[in-house]
């Protein structure tokens, strides 16, 4: 009895999804049901086939072999049309939204037939007011897109899907991109949409994620479906080693003895960024063979921070000291003479040239000096030679030296990062969201290497959102807060909760006045 | 003083219309192709395509209805080509479109020499003559200009309208500017990337040709070598102009049209007889190249211009 209301209840139903790309398995018959009101989280490294299973599932890839069923129909293979009819929406990692365009034309886009006249926006504007009030999407109809912040843009991508009636959602790492605020929020949406008789999948691996919101969790690694449990039968820990296929273990570090200053800020502030927020008499020691950790929420003067310290801007008043001298003329070709290294936020925009080859992308900071160039000719064997340093040494999986390193997934692209930054031995490392949208694998690959960084005796800032991991490593934490930096608080000393009080601006006002 | 005699002349702003009529049919074309992401280079070439079949088709004894048909015919042909090329196989368009250019200009001149081998002074045929509005057309100055054209020029005005509806008022407007900026959102959305852009390009240097077509079949009345004399290359700016606005695209037209048919009448002041008329010649394209530097600062390219858009890649 119960086994046919069950049946009753599904809406999609995947039966041996199968996937191949030349050699590779992407997935490997792939079988499971979703059922109405219901959140999947489909956990696995990158990598694990899970973004193709979904493209499978949406239409924009066919499986070789296996199908796909919507409330109790197959689905044709390679029509997006046809899943979205289905009630199938999908809300990509990398949004799919035209920054010209305003909200509600975006929403409208594709809803109508092209060959007819007008655009019915008042009944259609009517309708988005309402599913924004209904799922608690707060973004303007009118505003473009184009001037949205990334979390505005995600609700966009839901209200499209919403719009079409969608009856099955579909998310692909939705948080990658957010803050957890925004992240807040998401999981309330989702919570309404469940309770509305939707049923979701959501993409993710980060494990407390999954813990929070879904209420069954599929863990796929390379290409399988290798496990199948109930949320609130598992933890973290079994979650972590299903997906690995291997007990993952934190990083115990011993306390830092910490060596000489090697920069330091004292009472600097920068001028603002537009919506950014500049630094505030900022007082900062960085210390030989320490990471610094800089806790705090997202747009609170990290990047005018990191900026100042890769040399791209300068102290609007207040000093700047490398071990103790001035820097003439600070400038990113200074910074980077005085062992600098940086790993940038935004590997894609800032960190590579997405067409340029591994080798090119290796030498990016490094072309013009020797041994890379002498006399103004490059020394491609010599550049090669150290790509490929790299690539065994901090075990870069790629085809080889001359592949555009746009076809690299994110994790690889990061290791190529952290070897360009790491191999010519920095005094100070900038490491700026080193681990964003990366695997467990990979992340805990970037810190093991930050933390050999600091035992041999460089100085690491880290700039994290996420909580853990600053009090996971980092030896003095600071905290961030509309420009004004906290006094640095030794390993322990603080709780999350006292940490989440400085985020949130209390305690400032006292070190001001002081 | 003589500026101003110009200005308050019939003849003037009748001159800037009709000068502005070819402009605004190619810009138009450009502007659409370039909304969809692709830039579109063959805009000489297709309006010379254009000029020559629209001509060569009313010579033949067709109506003047039948050479602008034809003439829209010949640059979609054309128009197909760059697609093929630039679109599903997406080769560079700066190639593709000088390639177009070249090579439907040369079409041109050689079907030119095929079918009139021996005639030493171009032949002339009856070409559109203007219609003047009652009422409307006896307003001082406004009604010369836009009320006593051919009807060429008033379909070139309907064009701007039509096609700033269909892009602001219509679902296909709205895919046909998502392609332009962000492919991915139309297929996202199940739409084709690939027909949207054809479709664009196809359509847009059908109106190309049509500008053309106006130069020997409304404007003058025989069809010439180098007739087009680089008003392709000018649509290409005014669409940059217009910040790819259909409306702010047209107002550049009629500016650009203004500052020739002025520098027209200034050779014949005093002034003109002291100053090299080539200086006059230069005017335009001076005060063009100023008016885009101050307008085109805060307009917006379309996003995906020129990016070809390949399933599947990252």
């Amino acid at each position: 009895m119960s086994q046919q209301r069950d049946e009753a209840q599904v809406v999609l139903r995947l039966e041996g999804i199968t996937k191949r790309f030349g050699a590779l398995t992407a997935n490997d018959a792939i079988s499971f049901d979703l059922r109405r009101g219901e959140v999947i989280a489909l956990l696995g490294e990158n990598g694990a086939g899970k973004t193709t299973l979904m493209n499978i599932l949406f239409g924009h890839y066919t499986a070789d072999a296996g199908r796909v069923e919507v409330f109790g129909r197959a689905l044709p293979p390679g029509h997006p049309r046809a899943a979205l009819a289905a009630g199938v929406g999908m809300v990509h990692q990398h949004f799919t939204l035209a920054d010209n365009l305003t909200v509600l034309e975006n929403i409208l886009l594709g809803t109508r037939s092209l060959w007819r006249p007008g655009l019915g926006r008042a009944a259609a504007r009517a309708r988005v007011v309402q599913l924004s009030a209904d799922f608690g999407l707060a973004v303007h109809p009118d505003a473009r897109v184009g001037s949205l912040s990334v979390g505005e843009r995600q609700r966009v991508e839901i209200l499209k899907a919403l719009y079409r009636d969608a009856r099955i959602l579909i998310l692909d790492e939705p948080t990658a991109v957010l803050t957890p605020q925004e992240a807040d929020a998401l999981f309330e949406t989702l919570r309404k949409a469940v309770g509305l008789g939707l049923s979701i999948i959501f993409i993710s691996h980060k494990l407390h994620e999954v813990m929070a919101v879904s209420s069954r969790v599929l863990v796929l690694r390379h290409g399988r479906l290798v496990g199948q449990v109930a949320t609130t039968e598992t933890d973290r820990h079994q979650l972590a080693e299903m997906m690995v296929g291997a007990e993952v273990t934190m990083p115990r570090l011993a306390a830092a003895v910490p060596g000489p200053a090697l920069l330091t800020l004292s009472q600097v502030c920068t001028p603002d960024q537009g919506a950014q927020p500049g630094l505030k008499h900022v007082d900062l020691a960085l210390h030989a063979g320490q990471i610094v950790g800089l806790a705090g929420v997202s747009g609170n003067g990290q990047a005018a921070l990191a900026d100042l310290l890769a040399g791209l801007t300068r102290p609007a008043s207040g000093g700047l000291h490398l071990a103790k001298a001035v820097p003439q003329d600070w400038s990113p070709r200074t910074a980077l003479a005085a062992g600098i290294a940086r790993i940038p936020e935004d590997r894609h925009k800032t960190g590579t040239i997405a067409d340029f080859s591994l080798t090119e992308n290796a030498i990016l900071e490094s072309y013009g000096e020797a041994p890379f160039s002498r006399r103004g000719w490059m020394n491609w064997a010599e550049a090669e030679r150290f790509a490929k340093q790299i690539i065994t040494t901090y075990d870069v999986r790629c085809p080889g030296p001359d592949t555009r390193i746009r076809l690299l997934s994110g994790g690889n692209m990061q290791k190529l990062i952290l070897g360009r930054a790491l191999e010519p031995g920095p005094r100070i490392i900038l490491a700026n969201q080193p681990v964003r949208g990366l695997d467990i694998g990979a992340v805990s690959y970037v810190h093991s290497r930050l933390v050999a960084a600091r035992d041999s005796g460089a100085s690491v800032l880290l700039i994290s959102e996420d909580l853990d991991e600053i009090m996971g490593l980092a030896d003095v934490i600071h905290v961030i807060s509309e420009g004004r930096l906290s006094p640095g608080f030794g390993r322990g000393e603080m709780s999350p909760v006292q940490l989440g009080g400085w985020m949130a601006g209390q305690g400032f006002e006292v070190t001001n006045a002081a | 003083m003589e500026i101003f005699d110009i200005l308050v002349s019939a003849s003037f702003w009748a001159a800037m219309v009709r000068i502005a009529s070819p402009l605004i049919f190619a810009t138009m074309g450009e502007l659409i192709c370039e909304r969809a992401g692709v830039l579109n280079l063959g805009i000489e070439g297709i309006m010379v395509i254009g000029a020559f079949a629209g001509w060569m088709t009313v010579y033949a004894g067709f109506g003047l209805w039948a050479g602008v048909a034809v003439a829209m015919l010949a640059g979609m042909a054309f128009g197909a080509l760059h697609g093929v090329l630039s679109v599903p196989f997406g080769l560079s368009q700066h190639v593709v479109g000088l390639g177009v250019t070249l090579l439907a200009t040369s079409v041109a001149y050689f079907a030119y020499r095929l079918a009139l081998p021996e005639v030493t002074s171009p032949p002339k045929i009856v070409p559109f003559q203007p219609f003047e509005v009652p009422i409307l057309s006896q307003i001082p100055l406004v009604g010369p200009a836009f009320f006593a054209q051919t009807p060429m020029t008033y379909l070139a005005f309907a064009v701007v309208a039509v096609v700033a509806l269909v892009l602001y008022r219509t679902p296909l407007g709205l895919a046909l500017m998502a392609a332009g900026e962000n492919p991915a959102s139309v297929a996202a959305q199940g739409l084709s990337v690939t027909a949207i852009r054809m479709g664009a390009v196809i359509v847009g240097s059908g109106l190309m040709a049509v500008g053309g077509a106006f130069l020997t079949i409304s404007a003058f009345s025989s069809f010439f070598f180098e007739m087009v004399n680089g008003r392709g290359w000018i649509c290409i700016a005014l669409v940059v102009f217009g910040g790819w606005k259909p409306g702010k695209a047209l107002l550049g037209a009629l500016l650009f049209a203004g500052f020739d048919a002025a520098q027209v009448r200034m050779q014949q002041t005093p002034l003109g007889a002291e100053v090299p008329y080539q200086v006059f010649l230069m005017m335009p394209y001076i005060l063009s190249i100023l008016a885009l530097i101050v307008m085109s600062r805060r307009a917006s390219v379309p996003a995906a211009l020129m990016v070809p858009f390949n399933k599947g890649e990252r």
